[in-house]
């Protein structure tokens, strides 16, 4: 038993700016679909292809499971990549509009849920930029009071961005934050509140419980929660859909911003997310940059997944 | 981590032992249902294509067995494989004839280093060692002063200025070595694996203090990308081993296969939760018994010995056994539980522990644990002997005394009543989910193993065995030094 498994790793694509180059130029895998003739009966072999790109793209069992079935009853006249991209295509059809419009006299707020390490002050960093950027004034809060420093993080953003911000000390209650936030917001007559929350795992229920604390405190006069984002990282496998499951009962998730896309991994999961939880993808994060954000489009997300 | 795994296996180990021999067909059938679910664990493509020919490698080439089952036979050579590729080349962490030694952390962002930094010092400090802190995580807004408050919490120095990273660690090994410091660990910045330019600096960081172990820190919650990620880390720094981290989250960890599998070093550390405390070395054995269903007894084991105290473990749990556990004991046990850190963590490690426990005992906050403390202290001394006095009026006095209502007495009286229940089954050689039952564990095995216990259990067996003889709860406590072994000797 050698000590390496596997010496052979699939092939690393090139360093992209964006998801858009990353797109253009390199497409191995796909090609190899491509290559796949079209026709009524794909053999084993065929399958097994398209298997082996959507397992890697994280993509899940389940739902590479039922693409394969859809591929073995229908087959694939007009050829299988033609096949499989219509067949992802079909799981992402939510509505990815998001609104900055509170009722009249009620201060808009954002909210952002997720565990340790996805990037959430960074995500609330790159939207503040753009909402300055389409002359909102924006004031962020602080309401990670549990990681170390978290709130000087998120400060250095709202020095870049120009934007307010509210912070406490850390161990405060993120609750009385994000009160505090709003009620600043409404007094100064601020466009939109982002509100920071502290990573949690996602099977603790205490941890979930204190965050919808935090959405009913933000969604009280004058606040009105207009989004409930969470971040989820590009690298995440499977684990992503438990996240998406219990965040969503307790905050009411309406979008996923994910993150750390123009590295090397795929977040496939993302399909399965949306398809079995209706939660669609708005945004998506493809740098360190402040302006590395941008927002999701279903096909080219689907051609970047069966690109190499 | 492992759970989803062993809830898999396990429903393929009833699957195969309800049949007879084990044909090829089946082999194929129980391949597929570990393919599957290894895959759901997010174990990456290659490494589960490679793992399955060795087990099925491992199957071919033995004659099967007469006395085990065909299912446990695929369960023996999956376990004996997860152990293998876990375990192997174990690494052992020895210090620099001339300090500091020097520890290099890199890894992608968000998976933890900075927090994992700090926890590797406090292990480090737990071994007798003076670990130093350097911050060269110039990237990040604010994981300097992250790193910092981290420090401050557990006593450790840490070194940072404004220059560039590798001045910053150049000249943090110096001032640790002025310092007379003998560890130091480096914090990098977080990074893509792809970004060349943050490889170059951390490969900069490398040359310039020539690490004597360079860990490469990976999310447990990580997909098929483990593998890039840990092949590029290893490409650029030539790692030494692994730390995984977030192995409390309910993730699979097939993450940890991936790396392992791809840059064939070892799983040196991992973390379990938020607290400092939530670190340890990371045992393959336990981890492969786990997966398997058979919970990590042996490291729940050490992590008590480690937060305990002796006596009063030793004096409590030989009254839990013999059924008459008190109040007392149990506000004893309580503290001594609050040391180890969370009880879920703690309930995760046991056998026998359902998931629906766990989801309880991980929902259990120290302010619950401090209104059980209020409580049980608002009685009085003969109550806590007997709770059996306590009526009506008094339970409305301890309620009163302990600014919390009478149904919430009440609860805990109930629950204490079936927990002094459950123990005194388990006294009576049930469910084996505490250190005095360990004895009787391993005389079981041991017995089991000598009347054709299933082979795939006999590592475990041992296991037990040694765990029984590990010095404990009976009061002397020689393991201390256990110095700088990492991987414990594997058990054979």
């Amino acid at each position: 038993m050698p000590d390496v498994l596997v010496t052979e790793v699939t092939s690393i694509p090139s360093l992209a700016v964006s998801l858009e180059d990353r797109l253009a130029p390199s497409r191995g895998v796909f090609d190899r679909v491509r290559s796949l003739s079209p026709g009524e009966r794909l053999s084993e072999e065929q399958l097994a292809v398209v298997e082996e790109v959507l397992l890697r793209s994280d993509v899940g069992l389940a739902t590479t499971n039922a693409v394969l079935e859809q591929l073995r009853s229908h087959g694939a006249p007009d050829g299988v990549t033609d096949a499989v991209r219509a067949i992802l295509l079909s799981s992402l059809n939510g509505d990815r509009t998001t609104s900055t419009q509170a009722d009249e006299g009620r201060v808009p707020v954002w909210l952002f849920v997720g565990v340790n390490g996805v990037g959430k002050t960074t995500t609330i960093g790159k939207l503040a930029k753009r909402h300055h950027d389409a002359g909102r004034s924006v004031l962020l809060a602080a309401g990670d009071t549990f990681r170390a420093a978290a709130a000087d993080q998120l400060e250095q953003w709202a020095i870049r961005t120009d934007s307010d911000i509210v912070r406490a000390h850390e161990g405060a209650d993120p609750g009385s934050v994000v009160h505090d936030a709003v009620g600043r917001a409404s007094a100064r007559d601020i466009d939109i509140v982002l509100a920071d929350t502290a990573g949690r795992r996602a099977n603790s229920t205490n941890l979930l419980d204190e965050l919808s604390k935090v959405r009913r405190v933000a969604d009280r006069a004058p606040g009105q929660v207009l989004e409930t984002l969470l971040v989820l990282d590009a690298t995440t496998g499977q684990n992503a859909i438990t996240q998406a499951q219990e965040f969503l009962a307790a905050s009411g998730v309406t979008g996923i911003v994910l993150t750390k896309l123009d590295g090397t991994a795929r977040g496939g999961i993302v399909i399965a997310i949306e398809r079995d939880l209706g939660v669609p993808v708005k945004f998506v994060g493809v740098g360190e940059g402040v302006d590395d954000l941008i927002v999701f489009d279903p096909e080219e997300f689907v051609d970047s997944l069966l690109s190499t | 981590m492992f759970d989803a795994l062993s809830e898999r296996f396990e429903r393929l180990s009833t699957s195969l032992r309800s049949r007879g021999r084990l044909s090829d067909a089946d082999l194929d059938d129980a391949l597929a249902d570990v393919r599957s679910a290894l895959l759901e664990a997010d174990v990456e493509l290659g490494v589960v294509r490679a793992f399955l020919d060795a087990v099925r490698e491992r199957l071919s080439g033995e004659a099967l067995s007469q006395s085990l089952s065909p299912g446990q036979q695929v369960i023996k050579a999956v376990h004996d494989q997860l152990i293998e590729v876990l375990g192997g080349a174990p690494l052992k962490v020895t210090y620099a004839s001339r300090p500091p030694t020097v520890v290099l952390l890199a890894g992608l962002q968000g998976a933890g280093k900075t927090t994992a930094a700090a926890k590797l010092a406090a292990w480090f400090k737990q071994q007798g060692r003076q670990p130093y802190l350097v911050a060269a995580d110039l990237q990040r807004p604010a994981a300097v002063e992250q790193l910092r408050v981290l420090a401050e919490q557990i006593g450790v120095g840490v070194y940072s200025d404004n220059s560039n990273p590798v001045e910053v660690a150049r000249k943090g090994v110096a001032e640790a070595a002025r310092l007379g410091r003998d560890v130091v660990i480096i914090d990098t910045a977080g990074r893509l694996s792809i970004d060349q330019a943050l490889m170059e600096e951390v490969h900069s960081i490398s040359s310039a203090t020539s690490p004597h172990y360079t860990f490469l820190v990976i999310d447990a919650v990580t997909g098929q990308d483990a593998v890039q990620t840990a092949r590029a880390f290893h490409d650029a720094l030539s790692l030494s081993g692994l730390i995984v981290t977030k192995l409390d989250y309910d993730a699979r960890g097939g993450a940890v296969l991936s790396a392992r599998g791809v840059v064939g070093r070892p799983v040196v550390f991992a973390s379990t939760g938020e607290k400092i405390a939530d670190f340890d070395l990371f045992y393959p054995e336990r981890m492969a018994s786990r997966i398997l269903g058979m919970g990590d007894v042996l490291s729940l084991i050490e992590q008590a010995e480690r937060t305990m105290d002796p006596s009063v473990v030793a004096e409590s749990a030989g009254r839990m056994m013999s059924g008459t556990f008190t109040l007392d004991d149990f506000l004893a046990q309580l503290n001594q539980v609050r040391k180890m850190g969370s009880l879920g963590g703690l309930m995760k490690l046991m056998p026998g522990v359902t998931k629906e426990m766990r989801t309880a005992a991980s929902n259990v906050d120290d302010g619950e644990l401090n209104r059980v403390e209020a409580i049980v202290r608002s009685m009085t001394p003969k109550e806590r002997r007997d709770p059996s006095i306590i009526d009506g009026s008094r339970r409305t006095r301890i309620a009163k005394g302990s600014a919390t209502s009478v149904s919430a007495v009440n609860q805990l009286l109930k629950q204490f009543g079936e927990m002094r229940k459950m123990m005194r089954q388990m006294g009576n050689g049930g469910a084996p989910a505490l250190p005095q039952g360990m004895g009787r564990m391993a005389s079981l095995a041991a017995k089991a193993r000598s009347e054709s216990l299933p082979a795939g259990f006999e590592a475990l067996g041992a296991g037990m065995a040694s765990a029984a003889s590990t010095p404990r709860g009976g009061g002397s406590k020689n393991k201390k030094k256990k110095g700088g072994r990492v991987t414990p000797p594997k058990q054979r």
